[in-house]
C-alpha cells in the first residue's frame, strides 16, 4: 500500500457520493449509496488484509501540514482502530439496504446523511490530529441529529434535544480539556500525546473531563436516558448505525485517550467507573425486562452490554482490555441485527408493542430462526460473538475485583430473562391475531441483511483469533504503558502448602478463616 | 483414535442439515440423516468404550483448532477422550440413538418433525463437546450449548404457554448455576494461570491450604474454587435450590425428558466433578457441602415423588432424587460409584421415561395416573420394559449374588457413604431407597394394575368421540395436562376410585369409556427393548471396571480419583450396613403394594389425616412459590421502579428536562420551532462553538 492514501480515500468515496445525491432521484440515490458504501466496503477488506499484524504501531499513517495552524491532516491507524473501521464499513451497506423500502422521504438527503455519518465515523476512528479528532467526533452527531429529526418518530423532536443537551455538556468539557492539553504538552498529534506523562494532579481533572463526554456516547449510568428515547423514534437504519457504531465512540475513547494519556487518573477512578457499570448492568436489565416496546428494550439491554466493555478497558489487563474490545465488535454487529429484526416486523405492521406480536415462529419461520441467533448471541451463547467478549472481559475484571465481576456477571442471568421473555412474546405463542397471521416472512433483501451479520457473529464466536490478532500487540502496548499504574487485585492468592492440609476425608478443617 | 471427529461432528452437521433444510426434504430425508448420524456416532463409540474396557485404549486429546488466545489464556477446540469420556459417550450416543429412533414414531403425527430432529442432534452435538472438552471454557461451550437445545426442547410445542413458561424457567435457572461456573472459571485461571484442565488437576494439589480474597473476605483457595464450580453443577443438575426447573421441564415431549432431562444432560453436573476429582479432593468443606447437597436432595425430590400423579412428574422427581445419589457419592469420595451409578441410570431411566411416553401414547396424552389402571395386558412390552426399569430404580438384587443395576450402583453409592464414615449421607440414602421404592411401584400399580380409570380423562374421551387416532399431538397438547392438583383442592392422593374430573360414573363400561389402548409401534418398542437390557445387565457386568478395588483403578487410569483405600473400606462394611438398602427397598415395595392393591383407601386416608404434610409435598415444599415472591415479584417491581422512578422521575427530571428554566428554554424553542428545526439549532450552536475554539487555538 505504498503511498495509496487509502484511508483518505474512504473518507473521499462517500462524502463525494453524500454531495451527488443531493441532486439524484430516489432511485438513483438509494443506488449511488449502496455502491458507494460497498466501494468503501471492499476498500475496508483491502485495508484489513494489507494491515502489517505485529509491524508498526500505526500504520496506514497520512500526514499533512497544509491544513492550517497546528491543525494538521494526520490519519493512520492501529488495530484498535482498523476493527472499528471494519465494523463501520460492514454494517452501512446493510443500514442502505435496511433503508431501501422503508424509506420514502426525502431519500437523496436521508442517503447523503448516512454517507456523511460513514465519513465522521472513519475519519474518527483514523485520525490522529487532536483536533481533527474533536471535529470528526462532535460532527458526527449531526447527521444523526437529522436521521432521527427528519426520519424519526411521533416524538422525534424530544429525543434529538434530548440527545443534543447531553453530548453538548459532554463536549465542551472534553474541548476545554483538550486545549489545556495542547497547550502543555504542545502537540495535537495524538501518538506523542499518549505518550505524553501529564502531571498527576491534573490528570484527575483531564480524565473527568474526558469522562464527561464520553460516558455519555458510551452511554453509562446514569447519563443513559437519551439512548432509549433516541432509538425509539429513530428509523430502523439509525437505530442500527447508533447502536452499531455511535456507542462505541465512548468505548474507543476510552481506549485512546483515558487510558494512555491519564493512567495514574484512570487508576484512582476505577471505583467511579466499576460502580456505575455494576449498578449499570442490574439497574438497566431489570429496566429492559419490563418494557413492552421493543426498542426500547434492546436500548436498555445495549446499556447494560455497555457497562462490561467500561469495567473490561478498566480492569488493566489484556483480558479486560481485548474483552472490552471483542464485546464493542460484537455488541455491534448483534444489536445492529436486532435492531434490523425489530424493524422487518415494523415495516409490516408499524408497532413496536412486543404485546401486538406473538406466534411469528408459524408464519415467519426464517425469521424466527435469525432472532433466534440474535437473541442468544445478544445473550452471550458460547460459539457467539458476544461470549467471547464477554468472557474475557469478566475474566479480567475478577482478576481486580471479585465484587465488581460478581455483580456484573449477574448480567448474564438477566440478560437471558428479558430476551428470552422478548422471544417468547413475540415468536412464540400462538398464532391468534389475523394482522400478525398476514404478515410474510423474511424477503430475499431481508435475509441478505441479516445473513452476513449472522455469519460474522458465528465467525467471531467460533473463530476469534481473527480479531484478536490485529489488536494484540495495540494492547501489550497499551498495558506496558499503564502498567505502572496497575490496581493491586482483591484476590492475591498466597502459594500452597498442602504438606501442612491433611488429605480431604480426613477431619480436615480447610474452610474459612 | 480419529472417529472421535466422526462421533462429534457428525451430529453437527446432520443438525445443521435437517434444520436449515426445513421442510425441503419433507419430513423423511431429515429423520433418517439425523438417527443414520447418530447410529454411526454410536456404533464408532462403543469400540473405544471397549478399548478401554479391555485396557487396549490410551487417553489422548484430538486437537481441532485454536479457539482464542488472550495472554497466558490459551483455549482451544480439542476433544479428549479417556475413560471418563468414554464412558459418557456411549451414555450419550447410545441413549440419542434410540431415543431418535423411538421419536420416529412417537412424534409420528407432528408436522415439526425435521425441527425436532435437528435439535435432538444439536443437543448431542453440544453433550458431546461437553464431555470431551480438554479445558473449562469448552466444557462451559458444551455446558451452554445443552442448555440452549434444552430451552429449545422444552418450548418445542411454543404454542403452549406453559412449555414456553418451563422452557425460560430452565434457561435463567441455569443461568444461576452458570455465573458461578463462571466465576469459578475466572478464579482458576487467576489461580492457576490455566484453563487447561489436565494442567489445573496437576497443580491443584499444590495450592492446598492456599488463601484468597473473595467479596471483601480471605478463604481457603480451593474451596473457594471448588465451591463455585459446584454452583455450576447444581444448576444443570438440578440440585437443592436449583432444581425447580427439572419438574416443568416435563413440557417438553417425552423423548425430549428421556434423553435430557434423565439420561444425559442433567448428569452434566456430576461429570464434571468427576472430571475435575483431584481439584475437588484438595477441599475437605467443598467435598463436605457436595455430600449434604446431594444427600438433602436424594431425601428432598424422593418425598416429593411420593406424591405426584403426573406420571413424568414422578420420574422427574426420581432423576432429580438420584442424581443426588450420584453427587453424595462423590462429596465422600466415590468418584467410581458416582460415575457408575450415572451410566447404569441412563439406561434405566431413559427406559423409564420412554416406558412413560409409550404408556402416554397409547392413553392418548393422558399423563394423569389416577386415569390410567389395568394397562398390563393391553400395552405387554411396554409393561415389561417398565417392569425392568422398576426393578433397576429400585435395586432388587440378592446379597452376594447380584441383581439388577441400580443393585449394584446405587447400593455401592449408599455402602461408599458408610464406609467413609458419613453417617448423614448413610442414612438420608437408605430412606430414600425406601421412598424411591414406593413411588416406583406406585407408578407401576397405578399404570399397570387394578381396575382400567380412563373414562375419567378428557383425552381418552375426546379420543373414543372423535374416532381415537386422529388427533396431532397439537391438538392434543393445547391442553396442559389436565393433572395440576396443586390447584385442584378435591385431588386427594391418586387413589381408590376415581373422583376427580370426568362424567357420571354409569357412563362408564366398567371404567374403559369404551376406549381401547394400543400398544406403541415398533420403532418406539425396540429402544424400549434395548434399554431393557441395559436395566438388566449394566450393573452386572460392569461393577468390575467401575467400582471394584481390583480392577477399578486399572480402568479408570487416572481419568477420575479413584480412592482405593474407600473402594476397599467398602467392601468391608458390616452386613446390616450392606442389607440396609435392600432391606428399604422391599419395605417400599409391601408399602406400595399395600395401599394401591390391598387397601386401596388408605392414600386418601392418610392424606387426610397428615394434610399439612400432604399439601406441602403436593406442593413441592413450596419452592416455586417462595421463588416467586423472593425473586421473580421484585425483579418486575424493581425494574418498574428504576425505570418510572429513577429514570423518568429522577434522572430525566433533573437532567435534561432540568430546572424549571432549561424546561422553559426547552419548551420555548420548542414552541417557537414546532417545524421540527430544533436539531438545527442545536447544531448550529455545536458547530459554531468547535469553529470558534479552533480559530483560538490555531490563531
Amino acid at each position: 500500500m505504498n503511498g495509496f492514501p487509502i484511508l483518505s480515500v474512504m473518507l473521499l468515496v462517500p462524502a463525494v457520493a453524500a454531495v451527488v445525491c443531493l441532486f439524484l432521484d430516489a432511485k438513483s440515490a438509494r443506488w449511488l449509496a449502496l455502491a458507494a458504501t460497498l466501494v468503501d466496503l471492499a476498500l475496508g477488506i483491502v485495508l484489513w488484509a494489507s494491515f502489517d499484524i505485529g509491524g508498526a504501531q500505526w500504520q496506514f499513517v497520512e500526514h499533512s501540514d497544509a491544513l492550517f495552524g497546528s491543525f494538521s491532516w494526520a490519519l493512520g491507524i492501529d488495530g484498535f482502530a482498523l476493527l472499528l473501521i471494519m465494523l463501520s464499513v460492514f454494517l452501512m451497506p446493510i443500514c442502505i439496504g435496511a433503508s431501501w423500502e422503508a424509506v420514502q422521504q426525502r431519500v437523496p438527503e436521508y442517503m447523503a446523511a448516512f454517507l456523511l455519518t460513514e465519513v465522521l465515523m472513519i475519519g474518527t476512528f483514523a485520525a490522529q490530529d487532536l483536533f481533527l479528532f474533536y471535529v470528526f467526533f462532535e460532527a458526527g452527531l449531526i447527521p444523526m441529529y437529522l436521521i432521527i429529526g427528519i426520519w424519526g418518530g411521533v416524538n422525534r423532536i424530544y429525543a434529538s434535544y434530548k440527545f443534543f443537551l447531553y453530548t453538548l455538556l459532554g463536549s465542551v468539557l472534553m474541548l476545554i480539556a483538550m486545549l489545556w492539553m495542547t497547550q502543555q504538552a504542545g502537540t495535537t498529534y495524538i501518538p506523542d500525546l499518549m505518550n505524553h506523562d501529564f502531571p498527576v494532579h491534573a490528570q484527575t481533572w483531564l480524565w473527568l473531563a474526558f469522562f464527561a463526554s464520553f460516558a455519555v456516547k458510551m452511554p453509562m449510568w446514569p447519563v443513559h436516558t437519551w439512548l432509549p428515547d433516541a432509538h425509539v423514534q429513530a428509523p430502523t437504519a439509525g437505530s442500527v448505525i447508533l447502536a452499531g457504531v455511535l456507542l462505541k465512540l465512548g468505548g474507543y475513547g476510552f481506549l485512546r485517550f483515558s487510558l494512555p494519556m491519564f493512567p495514574e487518573a484512570s487508576s484512582q477512578l476505577i471505583w467511579l467507573i466499576f460502580g456505575l457499570s455494576a449498578v449499570a448492568v442490574i439497574y438497566t436489565s431489570l429496566v429492559a425486562l419490563v418494557q413492552s416496546d421493543m426498542k426500547k428494550l434492546i436500548a436498555y439491554s445495549s446499556v447494560a452490554h455497555m457497562a462490561i466493555v467500561t469495567i473490561g478497558l478498566f480492569a488493566f489487563n489484556r483480558q479486560g482490555i481485548e474483552g472490552a474490545m471483542m464485546i464493542m465488535l460484537g455488541h455491534g454487529l448483534v444489536s445492529g441485527a436486532l435492531f434490523l429484526c425489530v424493524g422487518v416486523i415494523y415495516d409490516r405492521l408499524h408497532t413496536r408493542e412486543i404485546d401486538r406480536y406473538g406466534g411469528l415462529a408459524i408464519n415467519m419461520p426464517r425469521y424466527a430462526v435469525f432472532f433466534l441467533l440474535f437473541t442468544m448471541a445478544s445473550i452471550g451463547l458460547p460459539g457467539t460473538s458476544n461470549f467471547v467478549g464477554e468472557l474475557l472481559a469478566l475474566m479480567g475484571t475478577y482478576q481486580v475485583s471479585t465484587w465488581t465481576a460478581l455483580l456484573c456477571t449477574t448480567g448474564i442471568i438477566l440478560g437471558a430473562a428479558y430476551m428470552l421473555y422478548l422471544y417468547r412474546r413475540v415468536v412464540f405463542g400462538d398464532l391468534t391475531k389475523d394482522d400478525v397471521k398476514a404478515m410474510p416472512d423474511l424477503s430475499m433483501r431481508e435475509i441478505a441483511l441479516l445473513a452476513p451479520i449472522a455469519a460474522v457473529v458465528l465467525w467471531m464466536g467460533v473463530y476469534p483469533e481473527s480479531f484478536l490478532a490485529p489488536m494484540r500487540q495495540d494492547v501489550a502496548i497499551l498495558l506496558e504503558r499503564i502498567d505502572r499504574a496497575q490496581p493491586k487485585g482483591d484476590s492475591m492468592p498466597t502459594a500452597g502448602n498442602p504438606s501442612a492440609v491433611p488429605a480431604a476425608h480426613h477431619g480436615a478443617e480447610g474452610g474459612a478463616h | 483414535m480419529t472417529s472421535i471427529q466422526f462421533i462429534v461432528f457428525l451430529p453437527l452437521l446432520a443438525a445443521a442439515f435437517a434444520g436449515l433444510s426445513n421442510r425441503a426434504f419433507g419430513t423423511l430425508v431429515p429423520k433418517v440423516v439425523t438417527t443414520g448420524a447418530l447410529f454411526i456416532a454410536c456404533a464408532l463409540s462403543w469400540p473405544i468404550f471397549i478399548g478401554f474396557l479391555t485396557g487396549s485404549n490410551e487417553a489422548g486429546v484430538a486437537p481441532v483448532f485454536t479457539w482464542m488466545q488472550s495472554g497466558t489464556l490459551d483455549v482451544s477446540w480439542a476433544l479428549r477422550v479417556d475413560a471418563l469420556t468414554a464412558v459418557m459417550l456411549v451414555v450419550v450416543t447410545s441413549v440419542s440413538f434410540l431415543v431418535h429412533l423411538y421419536s420416529w414414531g412417537y412424534m409420528s403425527e407432528d408436522p415439526d418433525q425435521p425441527r425436532f430432529f435437528a435439535y435432538l442432534s444439536l443437543f448431542t452435538f453440544a453433550m458431546l463437546m461437553l464431555v470431551t472438552a480438554n479445558n473449562l471454557i469448552q466444557m462451559f461451550f458444551g455446558w451452554e450449548g445443552v442448555g440452549l437445545a434444552s430451552y429449545l426442547l422444552i418450548g418445542f410445542w411454543f404454542r403452549k404457554p406453559s412449555a414456553n413458561a418451563a422452557a425460560i424457567k430452565a434457561f435463567v435457572v441455569n443461568r444461576v448455576g452458570d455465573l458461578g461456573f463462571m466465576l469459578g472459571i475466572f478464579g482458576t485461571y487467576l489461580v492457576f494461570n490455566t484453563v487447561s484442565i489436565p494442567e489445573i488437576l496437576a497443580a491443584a494439589p499444590g495450592m492446598a491450604g492456599s488463601t484468597i480474597g473473595f467479596l471483601g473476605g480471605r478463604f481457603d483457595t480451593m474451596t473457594v474454587l471448588c465451591l463455585l464450580l459446584f454452583v455450576g453443577a447444581m444448576g444443570k443438575s438440578a440440585q437443592l435450590g436449583l432444581h425447580t426447573w427439572l419438574p416443568d421441564a416435563m413440557e417438553g415431549p417425552t423423548p425430549v425428558s428421556a434423553l435430557i432431562h434423565a439420561a444425559t444432560m442433567v448428569t452434566a453436573g456430576v461429570f464434571m466433578v468427576c472430571r475435575l476429582s483431584p481439584m475437588f479432593e484438595t477441599s475437605a468443606t467443598a467435598m463436605t457441602v457436595i455430600t449434604v447437597v446431594g444427600a438433602a436432595t436424594c431425601f428432598f425430590a424422593a418425598t416429593i415423588g411420593t406424591v405426584q400423579t403426573d406420571i413424568k412428574r414422578v420420574i422427574a422427581y426420581s432423576t432429580c432424587s438420584q442424581l443426588g445419589y450420584m453427587f453424595f457419592a462423590a462429596g465422600v469420595g466415590a468418584y467410581g460409584a458416582a460415575m457408575f451409578h450415572l451410566f447404569t441410570h441412563a439406561f434405566f431411566k431413559a427406559l423409564l421415561f420412554l416406558g412413560a411416553g409409550s404408556v402416554i401414547h397409547s392413553m392418548h396424552h393422558e399423563q394423569d395416573m389416577r386415569c390410567y389402571g389395568g394397562l398390563r395386558k393391553h400395552i405387554p412390552v411396554t409393561f415389561w420394559g417398565m417392569m425392568a426399569g422398576t426393578l433397576a430404580i429400585t435395586g432388587v438384587g440378592i446379597y452376594e449374588v447380584g441383581g439388577f443395576a441400580g443393585y449394584h450402583s446405587k447400593d455401592a453409592i449408599i455402602e461408599s457413604a458408610f464406609a467413609a464414615g458419613s453417617g448423614g449421607a448413610f442414612w438420608a440414602g437408605v430412606i430414600a431407597a425406601l421412598l424411591t421404592s414406593f413411588y416406583s411401584w406406585r407408578l407401576m400399580f397405578l399404570t399397570f394394575w387394578g381396575k382400567p380409570r380412563w373414562a375419567t380423562s378428557e383425552h381418552v374421551q375426546h379420543a373414543v368421540h372423535d374416532g381415537h387416532g386422529h388427533h396431532g399431538h397439537e391438538d392434543a397438547h393445547v391442553e396442559p395436562g389436565h393433572g395440576d392438583v396443586a390447584d385442584n383442592p378435591r385431588a386427594e392422593d391418586a387413589g381408590s376410585e376415581p373422583h376427580v374430573h370426568g362424567p357420571g360414573e354409569e357412563d362408564m363400561h366398567e371404567g374403559t369409556g369404551g376406549y381401547h389402548p394400543h400398544e406403541s409401534p415398533i420403532v418406539m418398542l425396540i429402544p424400549l427393548i434395548v434399554l431393557s437390557m441395559g436395566a438388566v445387565f449394566t450393573g452386572y457386568f460392569f461393577h468390575p471396571f467401575f467400582i471394584d478395588p481390583e480392577s477399578a483403578g486399572a480402568f479408570w487410569k487416572g481419568s477420575l480419583f479413584f480412592n482405593e483405600h474407600l473402594a476397599h473400606a467398602t467392601h468391608e462394611i458390616p452386613t446390616w450396613a450392606k442389607l440396609s438398602a435392600t432391606v428399604a427397598m422391599l419395605l417400599g415395595l409391601v408399602t406400595a403394594w399395600y395401599a394401591y392393591i390391598v387397601n386401596k383407601e388408605l392414600p386418601a386416608k392418610f392424606a387426610d389425616h397428615f394434610r399439612l404434610l400432604y399439601r406441602f409435598l403436593l406442593n413441592k415444599w413450596y419452592f416455586d412459590e417462595l421463588y416467586h415472591f423472593i425473586f421473580v415479584r421484585p425483579a418486575f417491581a424493581l425494574g418498574r421502579l428504576f425505570w418510572k422512578a429513577g429514570d423518568e422521575g429522577t434522572i430525566d427530571r433533573f437532567g435534561p428536562n432540568g430546572s424549571a428554566a432549561v424546561v422553559s428554554f426547552g419548551s420555548r424553542l420548542t414552541g417557537r420551532l414546532q417545524s421540527g428545526y430544533l436539531y438545527s439549532y442545536a447544531f448550529v450552536m455545536l458547530i459554531g462553538l468547535t469553529a470558534a475554539i479552533t480559530w483560538a487555538v490555531t490563531r
